[in-house]
Formats: structure tokens, sequence, C-alpha cells
């Protein structure tokens, strides 16, 4: 993925799997990565909140990793593989962790629910049973107003549980 | 007692399978063809004539659409109580950030080039910042004397009460603005038609009030303005009036250009330019015996309203009411006053003003306390409200509530004598020095005074043939759980399974006004009306012989089925009624001010690090007595919510004012609570058997605002022994004020 020079302001052909699929689009480089899923693939799951990844709203997985998608440029997802939050439920079935923040109360306007959701599946795959202290560090870069957290602290908890009853 | 089927259980958040799969449509996940994207032109002084706009001839102007005071058809204000707020400026202006003109173009890009290239040359007047200033009058910029609204509560002679006083405690305690910081940017889109006139979706908290603001803006007829309710990202009052002005910027510029217009705040715009919490100073003066009982006391209550009157006149009420606390005073005079700077007008916070004056209230207990030589404990024991006695406003105390019992169950829930006898002992040897603090107080549900009254609230329910039911309210959902909550009532009231029940979207063309979505009312006042109009349809169905009871789902959906057959339609409506006997007088100040109160106990222990003076709550206990708990999930979730949101007030979110702006407009410095700042925060109800709304629920979305911020602070005091009086409590603050206390060589 090659642009013609730094001075070109045009679009150029990006390619990356996004929920298991792999997708085609044309972006302006510098694009934002949020614009990309929301706008030119109508992925509006992902959601924004500040614009300056502070807040975690539109928070995805790259490669398996979280980022916040609002300060990727769209030309760093070359050929990367992304899960937003269209791509946890598998048809009407919930993933645990969607299961589990609906059952504690862990959503509830929902604007900072799927990058939450996100950042909760990243801490599970790495740790498959969290203590108190992991969630709220894996937690940290996601900002709810809402729930005050307690109730997101029970959904991962409960999720890790369900997991491990598999 | 009948055992319910659907309340006071976790059912199901109506909304949330599309919350957490992301199917959820907000107002930016909405998109209409040939959409044009809006931008507001601001004020960059707090007061001055504008003398000149130039464009910048490098633009293109004709591709964009410009909108100003002129294009306004109707009259040039945000009807919401008075009209003295501008849509947009004509010729003055009053704050910084205030709106003086709106572009729009079909590329959102251009548009803050285009803001750029307008420059506008003021003439600037000298403008006043705090309350002081705007109180020694030196500029007059609102009305005759810089006062929107003043309150008197008198009750008992408080002049006689000095001369017989043990002890005369004195105290001035103030509160910082607060950003509400709801993670959804405030916006709207808007689309006008000529024949059909506006329509508005947005993220809103009251769809009535924007659409009273349209009709005036437009001048148009109630039929030819339309507003709709998108899923909506967190509002905690901020989105009750200020969505009226983006609603009305976007119908002008869609007006204009005749294409539907969106305008999404980025996050700098909505924290600089809306509204926040109001500012306080509290001054409190108190007569008490030598045993610790309050014989009479003033306080004087001041808020800063910013440039326009807006909601100011009744938050100030809601917390001159509030001040006196949970506690019995006999002879009492309260004065407040809310005044005007050149700053943003603030406006709805959770709490509207009661979380103000209710901190001034709970640090003064303790500074009694002190004074007289008492635990905290035994200060407020000695001084609770008591059933049959009266409150500030002489409103008697009808409920059996026993707030000693209260107190007893949150000390022994947060082990705070044994913690307090901990620390005592370790403190002295320890970097860290931990503390407990108390807040007790109190939490009105619903309008104050005759305000249910004058709204008169309708609600409607309808019977559908496939025999669900389907609520009709203007009442929205933005996290607290209104759809949930009210769908159980309805489900409870006709005996059928939560899930067939529905509520529509708020849509004011097709949802009666069951009111502004504010005011912890609408579970207790709402949900009352809900429960008349599903008792209306229930009884509609017997009446007609198409059910008898008892009756299975299926019988129902029969009912339902004939009935609509037979008449058209199935449709019950409820409309509020004052309940009998209930006196509220509006001159005096005097009378009956809620229908119900929720009163709590909230128990803070805090760490605070005498290397760094960071603050750290390290456990928080909060207990309240709400009535029914109508769904206990959500109901916890209301309480650790605005705890945490009473954390960010008392310890981290400071508004940093530069001449009347936010200059800390961004999450990354204005700092709201993270998880890894948040306590476990212990929630636990009380239900002491009233009945007031819907099968016995009181209102519950505000009280956790009220307590946190007095109680942390108290814990902070009692950590260090030094008092604050102010939040935000910032280290730097602790810091200043500690060092005071130390010797030249640092030593103490």
């Amino acid at each position: 993925m090659k642009t013609n020079s730094s001075e070109h302001r045009g679009q150029c052909n990006l390619s990356f799997t996004v929920n298991g699929r792999t997708v085609e689009v044309r972006v302006f480089p510098m694009e934002r990565l949020l614009d990309v899923l929301r706008h030119t693939l109508g992925l509006t799951g992902t959601k924004e909140g500040c614009g300056e990844g502070e807040c975690g709203s539109c928070a995805i997985l790259m490669n398996g990793e979280l980022v916040n998608s609002c300060l990727i440029p769209a030309l760093q997802a070359a050929d990367a593989n992304l899960t937003t939050i269209e791509g946890l439920a598998v048809g009407p079935q919930l993933s645990a962790l969607q299961q589990a923040f609906l059952e504690c109360g862990g959503a509830q306007c929902g604007i900072c629910t799927p990058g939450m959701i996100l950042a909760s599946q990243q801490l599970l795959s790495k740790h498959s049973s969290p203590g108190m202290e992991d969630i709220r560090e894996a937690l940290a870069g996601n900002l709810c107003r809402c729930t005050g957290y307690i109730q997101i602290f029970e959904a991962v908890a409960q999720a890790a549980r369900v997991k491990a009853d598999v | 007692m009948i055992e319910e089927n659907v309340i006071g259980k976790s059912v199901p958040r109506k909304e949330g399978r599309d919350k957490v799969t992301g199917a959820a449509r907000y107002i930016d996940d909405m998109t209409l063809p040939g959409m044009l994207y809006g931008a507001t032109v601001r004020s960059q002084v707090p007061r001055g004539a504008i003398k000149k706009i130039s464009f910048d001839s490098t633009i293109d102007w004709s591709e964009f659409a410009i909108v100003s005071a002129r294009d306004i058809p109707g009259k040039n204000c945000i009807a919401l109580i008075g009209d003295d707020q501008p849509c947009l400026a004509d010729g003055r202006v009053n704050h910084p950030e205030e709106a003086i003109l709106l572009l729009a173009h079909a590329n959102p890009h251009l548009l803050r080039k285009a803001i750029a290239a307008i420059s506008i040359e003021y003439e600037t007047l000298p403008a006043i910042f705090t309350i002081e200033e705007s109180e020694q009058q030196s500029q007059i910029i609102w009305g005759t004397d810089n006062i929107f609204k003043t309150f008197l509560i008198a009750k008992g002679d408080v002049d006689s009460v000095w001369a017989e006083a043990d002890y005369i405690v004195e105290g001035e305690y103030s509160t910082g603005a607060q950003e509400q910081l709801y993670i959804e940017n405030n916006g709207m889109i808007a689309v006008f038609d000529g024949e059909t006139g506006i329509t508005v979706w947005g993220s809103l908290q009251c769809p009535y009030y924007i659409h009273k603001a349209l009709m005036a803006l437009f001048s148009l007829p109630e039929d030819k303005v339309r507003i709709v309710q998108m899923e909506t990202g967190g509002a905690f009052g901020g989105k009750e009036d200020y969505p009226s002005m983006i609603a009305a910027h976007a119908a002008l510029l869609a007006m204009k250009s005749l294409r539907p217009v969106k305008i999404i705040y980025d996050r700098t715009e909505d924290m600089t330019a809306t509204t926040k919490r109001h500012p306080s100073r509290t001054r409190h003066r108190t007569a008490v015996s030598k045993d610790g009982k309050i014989l009479g006391g003033e306080i004087e209550f001041t808020i800063d309203g910013g440039a326009y009157a807006t909601l100011s006149s009744v938050v100030l009420s809601r917390g001159t009411i509030h001040a006196g606390g949970p506690y019995n005073w006999p002879n009492i005079r309260i004065r407040s006053k809310a005044v005007a700077t050149n700053a943003p007008p603030h406006g709805a916070f959770r709490g509207f003003g009661a979380p103000q004056s209710l901190f001034a209230m709970e640090r003064h207990m303790d500074r009694i306390a002190q004074v007289v030589g008492l635990s905290p404990v035994e200060i407020r024991r000695r001084n609770f409200l008591k059933t049959g006695q009266t409150t500030t406003t002489e409103q008697m105390v009808q409920e059996n509530i026993d707030l000693e019992k209260l107190l007893d169950r949150a000390l022994k829930l947060s082990d705070y004598a044994n913690k307090k006898a901990h620390f005592d002992r370790e403190n002295e040897e320890s970097q860290i020095k931990r503390g407990v603090g108390i807040a007790a107080f109190l939490h009105g549900a619903g309008f104050t005074g005759s305000g249910e009254r004058y709204l008169a609230s309708v609600v409607g329910i309808e019977g559908c043939t496939d025999g669900t039911v389907r609520l009709l309210v203007s009442s929205t959902e933005f996290g607290q759980g209104t759809n949930t909550v009210l769908c159980q009532i309805a489900a409870e009231v006709l005996d059928l399974p939560y899930g067939n029940v529905e509520i529509a979207q708020p849509d004011t063309s097709q949802v009666p006004n069951s009111g502004p979505t504010v005011a912890s009312r609408t579970a207790m006042v709402v949900g009352n009306l809900v429960q008349s109009a599903a008792l209306g349809i229930k009884q509609t169905l017997i009446a007609g012989g198409d059910l008898r009871t008892p009756y299975s789902a299926e019988e129902f959906r029969a009912a339902c089925r004939n009935y609509i057959a037979k008449h058209g339609d199935l449709r019950s409506f409820a409309r509020y009624d004052p309940p009998p006997g209930v006196f509220w007088d509006d001159e005096n100040y005097r009378g009956a001010a809620y229908a119900a109160y929720a009163w709590a106990i909230y128990v803070a222990e805090v760490a605070v690090d005498s290397l760094t003076y960071s603050v750290t709550v390290e456990d928080f206990v909060a207990l309240q007595e709400v009535g029914r708990v109508l769904h206990p999930l959500l109901a916890k979730g209301q309480i650790a919510g605005g705890v945490a949101q009473g954390i960010g007030f008392a310890l981290y979110e400071k508004v940093v004012w530069q001449n009347g702006r936010m200059e800390n407009g961004q999450m990354t410095n204005y700092i709201m609570p993270t998880s890894a700042d948040i306590p476990p925060i212990r929630v636990y109800f009380e239900e002491m058997g009233n009945v007031h709304g819907a099968y016995g629920a009181k209102g519950i979305g505000e009280l956790p605002m009220d307590g946190p911020a007095p109680a942390i602070v108290n814990a902070v005091v009692d950590a260090t022994g030094t008092n604050f009086d102010f939040v935000p409590l910032m280290p730097e603050n602790i810091f200043a004020e500690v060092s005071k206390t130390l010797s030249p060589d640092g030593e103490r």
C-alpha cells in the first residue's frame, strides 16, 4: 500500500479483514480508521466519544490488540485483522461477555459499551480468570459515566466464569 | 399481599440487547440522503457588541448555507421559563461561546476551515466572572441588579435563638462547576419541509421542551414541529435544556438550505459551549445548645447562573429547599439567589442544586460537631428529622422514616467504629492518613411545589391485535432504565409477561406529553400514570365483556382483538391529578415541597498520601430508603453511577475558567473517575414500607449525587485534621492548607 507522494491528496485502496470478512475500500491515507468503519463500511457500533484517544468508546481489536480507532490512520490497518462489536455475536447468539453485560447491568446508556466489551474481550483473551485488580486496570482506558463501573466489573467476572465452565 | 410477577425483579433491560451488540441507533449513526453538516460560529469574547463580521474571500461562500439572527422567522429566543436567551446573538454577546452564525456544507471537513475564515470584530465591554463580582454590581449584565431569582424560606423566629445559644457556629462552603460528561456528545438532525414543517431527531431528554422552543422560534403550530428522540448516550441533566438550542440551529440551517442538516458537537465544543452544574457558595450561621441540638440558624445560598436565566430559578429552588438537610430546624431563615456572570449559562445536572447546598449542610454538621465536642455520628443522631416534625418549608414528615436506624445500619455496614479507632491509632506513624466521613441527606422526588400540577402530564397505552400493549410516553431512556421500569409497571397491572409490553420511541407526533425526564420523577410520577392507564385498558376490556379475570396472555390477546374489531382501537390515557390535601404556597415557599423524599446515609473511607497529597476513596457504603425498589439491578446501577459522579465532583473534576470560558474542555485535562479510581461501591436499600408512586416507588436517580462529596471531604478532614470547605478538593489544595500548619523548617 503506497501513495505517490506525501503531498498526494487522493484516495488509495486499502484492504483488511473485519469481523472475518475481507474488505477493500477507497480511503484517504490519513483518514481515521474510526471513520472508515462507521462511514465507509456502515459499522456504526463503534462510537466516538472524544476523538483524542482518551475515552475508549471507539476501541476495537486490531490483530488481537485493543486500539482506539480514532487514533489509527486508515493506512495502518492495511492487511490487519479487525474485530468490532458487530463481530462478537454469532447470529442471535450473544457472546459470553455480551450476555454478561446484559445480565449484570454493565450497559446503561450503551455508548461506551462496544468499546468496553472489546476491552474486556482482550483482557479475557490474555487472562482467563482475572482478579478484580486485573479488571480495573484493563478497563482504565475506557470511560463510563453511567455505571460507576461496578456492574461492568461484575459482568467481566461473570463472563470469565461462564467461559471457564465451557 | 399478592405476589408480584414483574415488580421487584431484575428483568432484562428493554433495549439492552441492541446496546451490547452495537445495533442501538444513536443520532450520529443516522444519515439522510443529501444531508449537510452544520457548525456554529461562536463568540470569542465574554461580553461585547458585534461591530463587524468579515468573510475571507479565499473561501467560496456560495457553497455554504449561512444563517444569522436575521433568518429566524419567529422570536429570537430559546423558550424555556423566561425568554431571555437568544438562539443566535443579535448585535450583542454576553458570554464566550455564544452562538452568532451557523454554517452548513456537504463536506464536514471544510467547516472548520470556514469558521476560521470568519472574523468578528467586537467592541468589548467589561465582564464579570464570579458570584462576588456579580454581587458588587460594578457591571450590570442582567436586569437591574444581576439577580435572576431570589427565595426566602422562614420558619419560626430565628432572631430569638442567638441569645439562648451555647454555641454559634459559622461556616462558608463552596462548590465548583461540573461537566455532565455524558460519553455521547450532543447531536441533532433536522429536516424542513414547506408542507409538513420541521422534524428533528436527536440526543435529548425532553422532546416537548424542544417542541415548545421550535414552535416559538419558527412561529409554527404544534403539528408542524416534530421531535424524535434517538438512543441517547447519557444525559444527567446535560441534555435537558441545551438540546433546544442545537435543534433550533439544525432546523434553521435545514430551512435555509432545504436539505437535511446534521450537527454533532465535538468534545471540546460540547464541554465549553453547553451547560454545567452551577458553582455555589453557602454561608451557615447556626445556634446550637450545649448538648448539640440545633436551635435555629440562617443559611444564605447563592449560585452562579451564567449569562442567561435558563433553568437557574428552578435549580435555585431545589437547592434552597434541600439546604437544611434531613434535620429538624425549629427556627430557620434561608435566603437564596441566583446571579448572573459572563459565562455560558449553567444548567441542569443530576441533583439540580441539592448537591451544592447539601455539601454545605453536611460539612457544616461536622463543623458543629467539632465545636460542640461531639462525634459526627452523634451530632446527626441528635438532630434528625422525625415523623411528625416539619421540614424547613413546614412540610410535615408523614412517612414512617427512622433515620437513626438508617444511620446505625450504615455504620455497621461500613464498620465505622472499628475503622475510626484503627485509623486514629495508625495515622500518626503512617505516611498514608486514613479517615472516614458520613453524609446524611434527603432528595425530593418530582417537580417542586406546584410543578407537577402545572405539567399535568399525560400517559397513553394502546392494546394491539397481537395481544401486546404499547406505552405512549415522552419519557426518555438515556441509561437509567425508563423503558424497562415503565414496561414492568404496565405488565404488572395487566398480568402480562414483561415481554408483551413495549414502549414507543419518543416522538411528539405519536406520544402525549408525559413531562420532561428530569427531577427523579419518571418511576414515581409517570409510573403512577402508567399504572392508571394500564388499569384503564384492563377495566375497558372487562367492562365490555371481552375479558374475565383471571386471564391468560392468550385470552388477553383475544380480548384485544375483539375490542379492536368492534371499536377500531384500544387506547387508555391518564392525566396527572394532584393528590388531595397537598398544599404548596408559591408566594411564601411553604408547604409540601415534594410528594415524597428519598433518604440516605453514605459513608466514605479515604486514604490521603501525605507525600503526594492525593486522595483515594478506598471504600464506599451507600444506604438509602427509596420506597419500593422496582428493579434491583437498575436501582443499584443508578446508585453506583451517581456515587462515581460524586467522587468526581469531590476530588477530580475541576473546570478551569479563563474569562468565562472553560479552558480544559477535553477529556485529557478535565478528569473524570476511571475504573482504576473507583472503590468498592457497596449499595444497600432499606424499604420502610411507604407507598408513594407506582407500587410504592419514590425517586432515585438524583439522590446518589448528593452524598458522596460531603462524605468524602468529611473523611479527608478526619484523616488530615484540617478543615476543607470546598469541592473539587485537589491535591494542591490539600498541600496548600496542610503546609500552612507546618513550621518553617517543614516540621510540624
